[in-house]
C-alpha cells in the first residue's frame, strides 16, 4: 500500500489478481469462517424466516466430537489407509514414472492408459471394482477356495485395504504426470557422471532420481495425505457408507452423515474443523521430514 | 474426490448462509399467507405409477381452478428426498405440497420451521381425524398438532417367490411362515437346496431408515403393535425386541441372509427367496416374478388377523415457504377426497390412510385379490415415532443393530443397552 496509492506499487498486478482473491473469500475463506464459528455454537439449518436460537456452545461440539466412537473410528480407519495408500501412491508412482521415462515404444498410449482411471467418474469406476471384489466376483471366482471369508467388502480387516487400493489406482495416473515432469529436470550429466563410476542402475536410481525428484515427492506426499483425509466417495458407495459396521467409514463421510442427514451440522463442522487442523499438522511435519537438505 | 472437504464444509454453510440472508422474509406473514389463494407448486415421488397418478389429478384440479393453477415436479434426485427436502427447505424454495413427505423426517423439518400446522385452517383436523380414523393419533407431533397429513400407507409384509419355494421343496400355496422356527426351517431349505442365493436378503448396510424393513415389522407384530419409542423411552431393549433380533442374527450367521450390499432388487433378480415390502412392489414386479405374500412371522405364529407391521406410509405436508396456503388446504382435501384416493389406489396399489378403506372400494378389491391382504394389514399398522431427534435416533439403533446382529461384534444385549440409553436421552430432546 506504498506511494499513496489505493491499489498498491503494481494496480495492473492487483486487479488482475482480485477475481481469484474474491474466489478465494467467497467459495474458501467465508466457508470456512463460518465453519468454525458453527462449531462453537448450537446449530442447525432453519428455513427463513424462522426464529431460531444459536446459543454458544464453547467446546461442546469439540467434546461430543472427540468422546464418539464412530469418529474415532474414522480416523484409525484413515490412518490404516495412508499408511497403505500413501507409501504405495508415492513409491508405483515413481517407479513407473521412471519406466515411463525410459520407454521408447507406445509411450503415449502407456501414459493414457495411467492417465484414464484419474479422469473417469470414481461413481462409474466403483462399479467396476463391485463386480471385481462382491462376493462373486471375479477376484473370488479367481481365486476359488483362496477367497477370503467374509469377503472383501464385508471384512472389517479388508475393506480399507481395499479402498485404499482403488484410491492408490485411481489417483496413479496423476501422479506419475508429476513425476514425469520432475524427472525432465534431472540433469543427464548426472547419470552419465554416475555410470563413468561405476554406479549400478539401482544406484543411479537411488542416488541420483530419488535425490533430484525430492520437491516433486513432497508434493506426491502432501497431494496423497490431503486425498486421503478428504476420502468420501469410495467408503460411501464401495463399501455401502463406510461397512461393514463402520470398519470403512471416514471422518468427511461422518460429517455428511452427521451434518447433513441428521441435521446436525454444529458437529459436523467441529470435526471439518479437526480435521483441517489434523491435515495442516500431518502436512507440515512432512514437509518437514522430505524437504529437510 | 479431492476437493471433498471444502464441499462439505461449504454446503453446510452455504445453507446455513442461505438461511441467513433471507431470515424474516421467506415465510411472510403466516395468518396472510394461510388466506392466500392462487398457483402453487408441489412435489411427486418418481415412482412411474405414482406420478401418474399425480398428473392426472393435477390436471383434474387445473382444469377445475384457472386462477390457482398447481405446477408439479417430481422430487430433485438425491441420494434421499429428505436431504433434498431438508435443503429445500433452508434454502426457502420448498414447494407449497410435498406428496411423499417421510413419517420418519417430519419432526426434523418441523424443528427447522420448515412446515406449516395443518390445524390452523378450519376443520383440518378434524378433516384428517374423519378420514383416517384414530391411526390419524400416530403422525401427530408433540405439540398436538398435524403437521402432516396422513396420506397412504405400503404395510409391508413377506413377498415370496413360488417358484424357489417348490424348487426347495416347500408348499408354494400355502408355505408355512408363521413362527421363527418355521421361517427359519423354510430359510435353510432354500439355502441347503440351491434354490436361491438367499433366503432372504434386507439390506444389510447402515442408512438409518434400513431398520424399516427387516428389525421394525417384526418387532410391532411381536410387541402388537409398540413404536420404537414411546413415552420418550426406547422400546426395543425388552424380552421381544431381544427375540426379534436373535431371529435375524441367526439368519445372519448361518448365511440364510448375506452380509454384503445387493446391487439391485435382489426379490425382482430372483437372487432372494423372500423380501419384506409393501404393495407397491406388485406392479413393479409385474409378471417377472410368481409371488405370493404371508404376513411377517412372530415366535408364537399370532393369526394373521392380529398380526402388526411397519405401515411404510408417506404422507402430505405444506411447507412455510409456501404464500398460498388457502389453495394448498384446498388441493390437500382435493388430492385426498375418495375419488382421488380411489384413483391413487387403482394406479398405484398403494393404501390410503382411509378408516373405510375397504369398504370405500369394493370393485377394485373384487377385482384386485392380490391387494386385498393389504388392505387387510393396512388397518393393522405401526408407524415410526413423532419424535425430536427422530433421524438420529433411528441411525442410533441401526448402529446397535449393525454391530450385534449383522456383524456379531458385539452382543446383542450389550448393544441395545447402550442404543437404549443414548436413544432415551435424544427421544427427551436433550
Amino acid at each position: 500500500m506504498a506511494k499513496g496509492t489505493v491499489l498498491g506499487r503494481h494496480p495492473v498486478g492487483m486487479i488482475l489478481a482480485a477475481p481469484y482473491a474474491v474466489y478465494i473469500a467467497v467459495i474458501f475463506a467465508y466457508p470456512l469462517g463460518f465453519a468454525i464459528w458453527m462449531s462453537f455454537h448450537d446449530y442447525f439449518f432453519a428455513a427463513p424466516g424462522a426464529i431460531v436460537d444459536h446459543p454458544f456452545a464453547g467446546l461442546d461440539n469439540y467434546r461430543a466430537v472427540l468422546s464418539d466412537p464412530g469418529v474415532r473410528q474414522a480416523f484409525a480407519n484413515i490412518v490404516v489407509f495412508l499408511v497403505i495408500n500413501v507409501p504405495l501412491t508415492t513409491g508405483l508412482a515413481l517407479v513407473l514414472a521412471v519406466a515411463l521415462d525410459k520407454v521408447v515404444h507406445a509411450r503415449t498410449f502407456l501414459r493414457v492408459a495411467f492417465y484414464v482411471p484419474y479422469v473417469t467418474a470414481s461413481v462409474a469406476v466403483v462399479g467396476v471394482w463391485l463386480f471385481l471384489f462382491n462376493s462373486n466376483g471375479l477376484v473370488n471366482t479367481v481365486l476359488g477356495p483362496l477367497a477370503p471369508d467374509p469377503s472383501w467388502l464385508v471384512n472389517e480387516h479388508l475393506a480399507m485395504p481395499v479402498i485404499a487400493l482403488f484410491v492408490t489406482w485411481k489417483q496413479l495416473g496423476f501422479f506419475i504426470l508429476l513425476y514425469l515432469a520432475a524427472l525432465q529436470n534431472v540433469p543427464r550429466e548426472l547419470y552419465e557422471s554416475a555410470a563413468v563410476d561405476g554406479a549400478s542402475a539401482w544406484n543411479r536410481f537411488w542416488s541420483v532420481t530419488v535425490p533430484a525428484v525430492r520437491p516433486a515427492t513432497a508434493l506426491v506426499v502432501i497431494l496423497a495425505l490431503i486425498t486421503g483425509a478428504n476420502l468420501f466417495t469410495e467408503p460411501y458407495l464401495l463399501t455401502g457408507g463406510g461397512g461393514p459396521n463402520g470398519a470403512s467409514a471416514s471422518p468427511v463421510l461422518v460429517m455428511y452423515q452427521r451434518g447433513l442427514q441428521q441435521g446436525e451440522p454444529d458437529f459436523a463442522a467441529a470435526l471439518g474443523v479437526l480435521l483441517v487442523i489434523g491435515v495442516l499438522i500431518v502436512a507440515y511435519v512432512n514437509r518437514r521430514l522430505i524437504e529437510r537438505d | 474426490m479431492k476437493r471433498t472437504l471444502p464441499a462439505v464444509l461449504m454446503s453446510l454453510t452455504l445453507a446455513a448462509a442461505g438461511a441467513a440472508a433471507c431470515d424474516g422474509s421467506g415465510g411472510g406473514d403466516a395468518g396472510q399467507a394461510n388466506a392466500a389463494t392462487g398457483p402453487i407448486t408441489i412435489w411427486l415421488s418418481n415412482n412411474q405409477e405414482e406420478l401418474a397418478w399425480g398428473k392426472a389429478m393435477v390436471e383434474s384440479w387445473n382444469t377445475q381452478h384457472a386462477d390457482q393453477k398447481i405446477t408439479a415436479q417430481e422430487i430433485p434426485a438425491g441420494k434421499s428426498s429428505e436431504e433434498v427436502i431438508g435443503a429445500a427447505i433452508t434454502a426457502g424454495n420448498a414447494p407449497c405440497l410435498i406428496f411423499n413427505t417421510a413419517p420418519a423426517a417430519v419432526p426434523q423439518f418441523q424443528k427447522q420451521g420448515g412446515l406449516v400446522a395443518l390445524d390452523s385452517f378450519d376443520g383440518a383436523a378434524q378433516y384428517i381425524a374423519d378420514r383416517t380414523g384414530g391411526a390419524a393419533d400416530q403422525y401427530k407431533s408433540p405439540d398436538g398438532k398435524f403437521y402432516q397429513l396422513p396420506w397412504k400407507s405400503n404395510p409391508v409384509m413377506i413377498f415370496y417367490n413360488k417358484d424357489i419355494f417348490a424348487k426347495a421343496g416347500l408348499d408354494p400355496e400355502k408355505p408355512a411362515l408363521t413362527t421363527y422356527d418355521e421361517f427359519l426351517s423354510a430359510a435353510r431349505k432354500i439355502k441347503s437346496s440351491n434354490a436361491a442365493q438367499a433366503a432372504i436378503y434386507p439390506a444389510p448396510t447402515s442408512e438409518f431408515f434400513q431398520s424399516w424393513f427387516d428389525f421394525y415389522p417384526l418387532f410391532a407384530a411381536e410387541t402388537d403393535g409398540k413404536q420404537l419409542v414411546q413415552d420418550d423411552k426406547a422400546q426395543f431393549n425388552s424380552p421381544e425386541g431381544q427375540r426379534v433380533a436373535a431371529f435375524w442374527k441367526t439368519l445372519y450367521d448361518e448365511g440364510l441372509a448375506p452380509k454384503e450390499q445387493y446391487n439391485g432388487d435382489s426379490f425382482a433378480d430372483k437372487k432372494a427367496a423372500m423380501a419384506i415390502v409393501g404393495p407397491w412392489a406388485i406392479a413393479v414386479y409385474g409378471d417377472k416374478v410368481k409371488w405370493g405374500a404371508v404376513p411377517v412371522p412372530t415366535s408364537t405364529g399370532k393369526p394373521a388377523e392380529q398380526i402388526r407391521t411397519f405401515s411404510d406410509a408417506k404422507n402430505v405436508a405444506m411447507y412455510s415457504a409456501c404464500q398460498n396456503r388457502a389453495t394448498a388446504w384446498e388441493v390437500m382435501k382435493f388430492a385426498t377426497g375418495k375419488d382421488q384416493d380411489g384413483a391413487l389406489l387403482d394406479k398405484t396399489g398403494q393404501m390410503p390412510l382411509r378408516a373405510d378403506l375397504t369398504t370405500a372400494y369394493p370393485d377394485y378389491f373384487a377385482k384386485n385379490p392380490a391387494y386385498k391382504q393389504f388392505a387387510d394389514q393396512a388397518a393393522r399398522t405401526v408407524e415410526v415415532p413423532n419424535v425430536p431427534n427422530s433421524v438420529s435416533i433411528w441411525q442410533t439403533f441401526r448402529d446397535a443393530y449393525s454391530a450385534s446382529v449383522i456383524f456379531g461384534k458385539q452382543p446383542v444385549a450389550d448393544a441395545f443397552t447402550g442404543a437404549a440409553q443414548k436413544v432415551d436421552q435424544l427421544a427427551s430432546g436433550s
